[in-house]
């Protein structure tokens, strides 16, 4: 499972670090989304989905080995 | 998808529009139980159908009330948010008076939303939220010591509105002394039956006591999320002294009416459960805490007129395809209690997993103080299952007053004892 961020979107809305804290973060300065494991474990699947699913600006991408989008 | 609505829609080109608007569901409909939302918006939902409503001043939206529906259209920047725009579905006639004073975020369009939402979101991360949760803490156990001195209150103005309003002038810095003046004004802007007139002078006032703030936070450096971004972003320019006002006018506006009317309509919810009510107040367990906060967002959506938008080029929406110029609604406490999407439904079911409900938005104009707002809402459900576990509503819930007319719903009034 791989994670990518299109930063330019995020509007700061923080479900990404109440979902998967060990994953995303807020940069402090101007609040926009920060990874922090850009390859979280698998044990991680279900919160970094749900982070996707629930970023209202769909910022976040999450694709498989296969590299398609999951 | 052929329904009686679509034929309606070609015929109103030409037919008398009394005709029409007889046949079109008026919007918002008449709620039956004040725990739920209208039995008609519901039955339109489970019907699966897309409806044009009629609206107080003649306008007709569609009526999205799926989940999945609502979220698209939130999210798509095909839909605008600027109420200027001719044949907005304005929610009433004070909604209007947005477009007179300064703009909000509430009204803009990208990019230029997001660029004014990027000078101030490092304010409201999660973890600053989290940083505020002491200071939370505090306001709540003050409001209830004084409570608590008596045998009975008003868990609306004792408890609710002190806490919400406490929290909101210690984030921006206004003093807490000008809390009738700000009340005031923000209760004409959201009565839904005012004037276009009198909500925009209240506007105006609120506008013209905050640039005074703004202005004062200029002068000499000031605690507070005002005098902090006065002095981040008056001296370059990046923003003016009326936008930095409107930005702290919103703030304080869907900062305070909101969560105080998620105060007091949640214990009250909490009242009509109270093995839940006891569980809280038992088990220090952040998870149900939290996992309740989040069921009572969905569940309440006090929101209760929808969410409006106006279609800036034709879009199909689940099947119903709309044309540039046309409004939509997204009734997102309809939404919120898709079986589809939420298993709990119609329930209160803190138990069921809530997240992702639309209580707070969805897309670029989600709620930027959420995360205070969870926070708040954590302290004072936590605390008053844990002090007063006997507490009870004083009187007969026919006797509630519930806020049918007003832009959040909630309570006017709740008297409680213990």
């Amino acid at each position: 499972m791989k994670v990518t961020l299109d930063p330019e979107r995020c509007v700061g809305a923080g479900h990404c670090v109440l979902s998967a804290g060990t994953v995303f973060d807020q940069d402090e300065a101007d609040g926009v989304v920060l990874l922090l494991d850009p390859e979280p474990a698998e044990d991680l699947a279900d919160a970094v989905l749900e982070a996707a699913d629930l970023c209202p600006a769909r910022a976040i991408l999450v694709t498989g080995a296969d590299g398609r989008p999951v | 998808m052929t329904d009686p609505t679509t034929d309606l829609t070609t015929a109103s080109q030409t037919a008398a529009p009394t005709t029409v608007r007889s046949a079109d569901p008026h919007y918002p409909m008449d709620r039956q139980c004040p725990f739920a939302p209208p039995r008609e918006a519901t039955a339109i939902r489970d019907a699966g159908t897309v409806p044009r409503v009629t609206l107080w001043n003649g306008v007709r939206p569609w009526l999205f009330t799926r989940f999945d529906d609502a979220r698209t259209i939130l999210a798509d920047p095909r839909f605008s948010a600027d109420k200027s725009r001719p044949g907005y579905p304005l929610s009433s006639a004070v909604a209007l008076a947005e477009t007179a004073v300064e703009p909000t975020l509430l009204i803009m369009d990208n990019p230029q939303h997001d660029a004014v939402r990027r000078l101030v979101l490092g304010e409201f991360t999660v973890k600053r939220a989290e940083g505020w949760r002491p200071a939370v803490r505090a306001v709540v156990d003050g409001c209830l010591d004084r409570m608590l001195r008596g045998t009975e209150a008003d868990l609306v103005a004792d408890l609710a509105l002190p806490v919400a309003l406490t929290v909101i002038c210690e984030f921006l810095g206004v003093p807490f002394e000008d809390r009738e003046l700000f009340r005031g004004l923000t209760h004409t802007m959201n009565v839904v039956a005012g004037t276009t007139e009198s909500a925009a002078a209240a506007r105006q006032a609120l506008q013209d006591y905050l640039e005074e703030l703004v202005a004062a936070g200029e002068r000499e450096p000031r605690d507070g999320f005002i005098g902090r971004m006065a002095a981040r972003h008056l001296p370059d320019g990046t923003m003016t002294r009326p936008q930095l006002a409107a930005m702290a006018l919103l703030l304080l506006t869907a900062g305070h009416d909101t969560t105080a009317n998620m105060i007091s309509l949640g214990v009250l919810t909490l009242l009509r459960h109270p093995g839940h009510f006891a569980a809280l107040g038992a088990d220090d367990d952040p998870e149900l805490l939290a996992g309740t906060v989040e069921e009572m967002l969905r569940h309440l959506t006090v929101v209760q007129r929808g969410i409006r938008r106006i279609a800036t080029e034709d879009v199909t929406v689940g099947d119903r395809f709309v044309r540039a110029g046309e409004g939509v609604v997204a009734a997102i406490n309809v939404a919120n209690r898709d079986p589809g999407r939420f298993p709990a439904g119609e329930e209160f079911d803190p138990a069921a997993r809530a997240h992702g409900h639309l209580a707070f938005g969805y897309g670029p104009h989600q709620c930027m103080g959420q995360a205070l707002a969870r926070v708040e809402l954590q302290e004072v459900y936590a605390a008053v299952a844990r002090r007063i576990p006997t507490l009870r509503t004083a009187v007969p819930v026919e006797e509630i007053r519930f806020k049918s007319d007003m832009a959040v719903y909630g309570v006017h009034a709740l008297p409680v004892t213990w």
